[in-house]
């Protein structure tokens, strides 16, 4: 806290104050790195660094929406059911009824968002607790997800929809992954410098304080519903196009993980601390401990064991180190 | 009295958080049936030194002594089964739990291993019958009005049967009639032999009510009064060390021009009806009335916090009833609410950013904006207004009048034509008051129109032209500064 009364110029003013908050999950990161490095001869490679990458698109995306919920004090159960479902709506659109990628993407990407708008009413207009009414989304949209085509998987997207997963464009970046460094930048950057991404911490940290300064808490609200759908939305894309495949079982428990790398990132679940720079980290906490383990031929079942302790792990830290 | 030996004896009690000293090795005894008023300025160390007493917190040396006995309770448990019961400023009561629930929670009484609702019910009954309080005890706290709940609080105190009684501003939140029933029971129960310690910053009633008074500063004891009836001015120079010339600044002559209109204005709670009043260009309008008058609601709703049913607010004659706060602020009607706690600042967000979230459209240049610019731009406020702390500082880390401060800047720096004070200085020390005082007149002076909603009578009396008394949702008259005193306002105010 002492530390950011001092002004700071350049880079490290831009970047530090993003993780303010995240510095015990940054050093976290770092030990966990340090020791895989140790741990396995294939770790630390660029290799294994992209693939690291590749395998984190489809949580990072989703956990930026999450994020800006999270920070409002609220949240979203539903985003893996969102995603389910934009993932059938473009499969259906496109393989189905033969509608070109070009307007096939925007038109899931609106159905996501339109789950996130009625959640938001809800939550605004007839005062339903975000917790129960993303529940109930969550419910509602795996249920159409299914009924969009009876439980069946689609497949024959075009082949250049795979490619985006697969080619590295100059060696490095899959079309996948820069779109989830798009959404962590644009991300970043709205949620410190923009009015919009400010009047979340002051929503989150007491709505009543926000209301009477004259911030329009209830739209601001279905905004960010709406963002985190179409987010979720946006991470079933990158997920339709990694399986080259869409299924309506897609993204069971995702909102947990996306919950989990906020949380992991730094972000209080009441609401008004934290941000996207600690989400990033979390999310690759849990993309490399998920890489790492599977290096080390850890069981998928301890690896669930494992995240679940590094979740109370992080959490705890954080409320030491505060009391302190 | 002296004669007899004190229930509770401390000597050179002195507490540390890490190198800070809060408390220098403080001596303090209290006897059976007296009650104790302890004064001081916010950070005095009342608060420590109550938290020692009930066993909150453990003093780092000093030696405490209950009816003889070497006391030092190493919880709060420990200290209520001594008999000491504290009464926090904040209440800590259950709302969704019956009143019988809070005044028994943790010790509720059994009957075969089942809760004996029957008999927690009585005895709740019991209690706040001794209190005057004639509420159902398995009515939920929900609801009722803080006054009611600090009487609950306090029967929840008296049914522990305790010694000694702290009661950490116990009428802040009361109306003259609660604090009168209040003042009716602490004596009863100085009849019982109950020893008080009473902590408050209406010194008024202090006079009224206590036998002793021990005023602290910077954690030391530095007065001691044998008598209650020292003159207000005695006390307060002793608490903030050095002599006041004046607690209320002059007023300033406000103009003939009227700046705000409200025309048959009523709630739809009918919590207030019919209210006409206009309050004129640089002129300070006090509001005051009894707890549960519709004070609080009406300015409520003059600024948009609140609903209107009917009626109308013109600004310079231009009808401008808002429907959310949003619509106020843009025609420069401003609140500082009642409750700075839960409605003017984020406490655990900095200064800085406390005063941007009303000033984000301001400092943004194209909607775009950075941490830099709103503490340059607060620093400013900061600054003129002279909050003393610095702009990335959390803001509950201030004391109430730095926060209070903080609110008015945040209002100020968007230049409103009305500003809008409930209870302006609830909760904020003597010494910091005259500083909030002088705000108001800086305003008043460049030319706003000022609305102050006070349940300190003093306050009202001493910053107002004119006062309008409110009574029971209505308005029950409007008293010029010459007419208005006292007895005035209370006369209309309990019409």
């Amino acid at each position: 806290m002492v530390a950011d009364v001092k002004e700071r110029q350049g880079f490290a003013g831009v970047v530090l104050p993003s993780l303010r908050g995240a510095t015990g999950p940054l050093i976290g990161l770092i030990v966990l790195c340090l020791f895989l490095t140790f741990a396995t001869d294939k770790f630390l490679s660029v290799r294994n660094f992209l693939n690291v990458l590749d395998q984190i698109t489809v949580l990072g995306v989703m956990a930026v929406g999450m994020t800006f919920v999270i920070l409002i004090g609220g949240i979203d159960l539903a985003v893996g059911s969102v995603m389910a479902l934009a993932m059938m709506v473009l499969g259906y659109l496109n393989v189905v009824a033969g509608v070109p990628m070009g307007i096939a993407i925007p038109l899931a990407l609106l159905a996501a968002s339109l789950n996130g708008l009625v959640a938001g009413l809800l939550i605004t207009r007839f005062n339903v607790p975000a917790f129960i009414a993303t529940l109930a989304m969550m419910s509602i949209t795996r249920g159409l997800a299914n009924m969009i085509t009876d439980g069946q998987q689609i497949i024959g997207f075009p082949a250049w929809f795979n490619m985006m997963a697969i080619v590295r464009f100059g060696g490095f970046l899959t079309l996948t992954v820069a779109v989830m460094i798009v959404v962590f930048i644009v991300g970043l950057l709205y949620q410190r410098y923009r009015h919009g991404g400010r009047v979340l911490y002051a929503i989150g940290g007491n709505a009543e304080v926000a209301r009477l300064a004259g911030i329009n808490v209830q739209r601001a609200t279905v905004l960010v519903y709406v963002v985190c759908s179409f987010l979720a939305g946006l991470s079933g894309m990158v997920l339709a196009a990694r399986l080259d495949s869409v299924q309506p079982s897609s993204g069971v428990s995702y909102e947990l993980d996306a919950i989990a790398a906020v949380v992991i990132g730094g972000t209080s679940l009441s609401g008004g601390t934290g941000g996207i720079g600690g989400t990033i980290i979390g999310v690759l906490i849990i993309g490399v401990l998920r890489n790492g383990l599977n290096l080390l031929s850890v069981s998928p079942f301890m690896q669930q064991v494992i995240i679940g302790a590094v979740i109370v792990l992080a959490v705890t830290a954080e409320t030491y180190r505060k009391r302190k | 009295m002296t004669n007899r030996s004190p229930i509770l004896s401390l000597r050179g009690i002195q507490k540390s958080y890490g190198p800070i000293k809060v408390l220098h090795g403080v001596d303090l005894d209290i006897y059976p049936g007296e009650v104790v008023a302890l004064l001081g300025e916010n950070g005095a160390g009342k608060s420590t030194l109550s938290n020692i007493i009930s066993g909150t917190v453990q003093p780092s040396a000093g030696d405490m002594t209950w009816l003889g006995k070497p006391y030092a309770p190493a919880n709060p448990r420990a200290a209520i089964d001594e008999g000491v019961g504290m009464i926090h400023q904040e209440l800590k009561l259950l709302p969704k739990l019956s009143i019988a629930e809070n005044v028994f929670v943790g010790r509720y009484p059994m009957k075969s291993g089942r809760l004996d609702r029957k008999v927690m019910e009585e005895r709740a009954r019991v209690g706040l019958r001794r209190l005057g309080l004639d509420v159902p005890p398995d009515r939920l706290v929900e609801g009722l009005s803080t006054g009611k709940q600090q009487l609950i609080e306090i029967a929840k105190a008296l049914t522990l049967n305790a010694r000694l009684l702290i009661l950490d501003e116990p009428t802040a939140a009361l109306g003259g009639e609660e604090t009168q029933l209040l003042f009716r029971q602490i004596e009863r129960l100085k009849s019982e032999g109950v020893g008080i310690i009473y902590i408050s910053h209406r010194l008024e009633e202090i006079r009224q009510i206590t036998d002793r008074i021990v005023v602290m500063r910077d954690g030391a004891k530095v007065q001691e009064f044998d008598r209650g009836d020292v003159p207000v001015r005695t006390i307060v120079e002793a608490m903030v060390g050095r002599s006041l010339e004046r607690m209320f600044p002059t007023l300033p002559v406000p103009t003939d021009e009227v700046t705000l209109e409200v025309r048959g204005l009523s709630a739809p709670s009918k919590a207030f009806r019919d209210i006409s009043f206009s309050v004129r260009k640089g002129e300070v309008f006090g509001i005051a009335g009894l707890m549960g008058a519709g004070r609080t609601e009406l300015v409520r709703a003059i600024t948009g916090a609140d609903p209107i049913a009917s009626g109308e607010v013109l600004l310079h004659g231009r009808p401008v009833t808002p429907r959310s706060p949003t619509d106020a602020i843009r025609n420069g009607i401003v609140l500082v609410p009642e409750d700075r706690k839960l409605q003017g600042v984020v406490l655990d967000h900095s200064i800085a950013e406390n005063i941007g979230y009303a000033n984000l459209g301001e400092v943004a240049h194209n909607g775009w904006l950075s941490s830099r610019r709103i503490r340059e731009f607060a620093e400013d406020y900061i600054k003129r207004f002279g909050v003393k702390g610095r702009g990335g500082q959390n803001a509950g880390e201030l004391s109430g009048g730095n926060q209070q401060k903080v609110v008015l800047a945040k209002w100020l720096a968007r230049k409103p034509q009305v500003v809008v004070l409930d209870e302006p200085t609830r909760g904020i020390d003597v010494g910091a008051r005259s500083s909030i005082y002088d705000l108001i007149m800086d305003l008043a002076r460049e030319g706003v129109a000022v609305i102050v909603v006070s349940s300190d009578l003093e306050e009202v009396l001493g910053v107002s032209s004119r006062i309008m008394v409110m009574a029971q949702g209505k308005q029950a008259g409007i008293l010029n500064r010459e007419d208005a005193n006292d007895v005035s306002v209370m006369e209309l105010a309990t019409i």
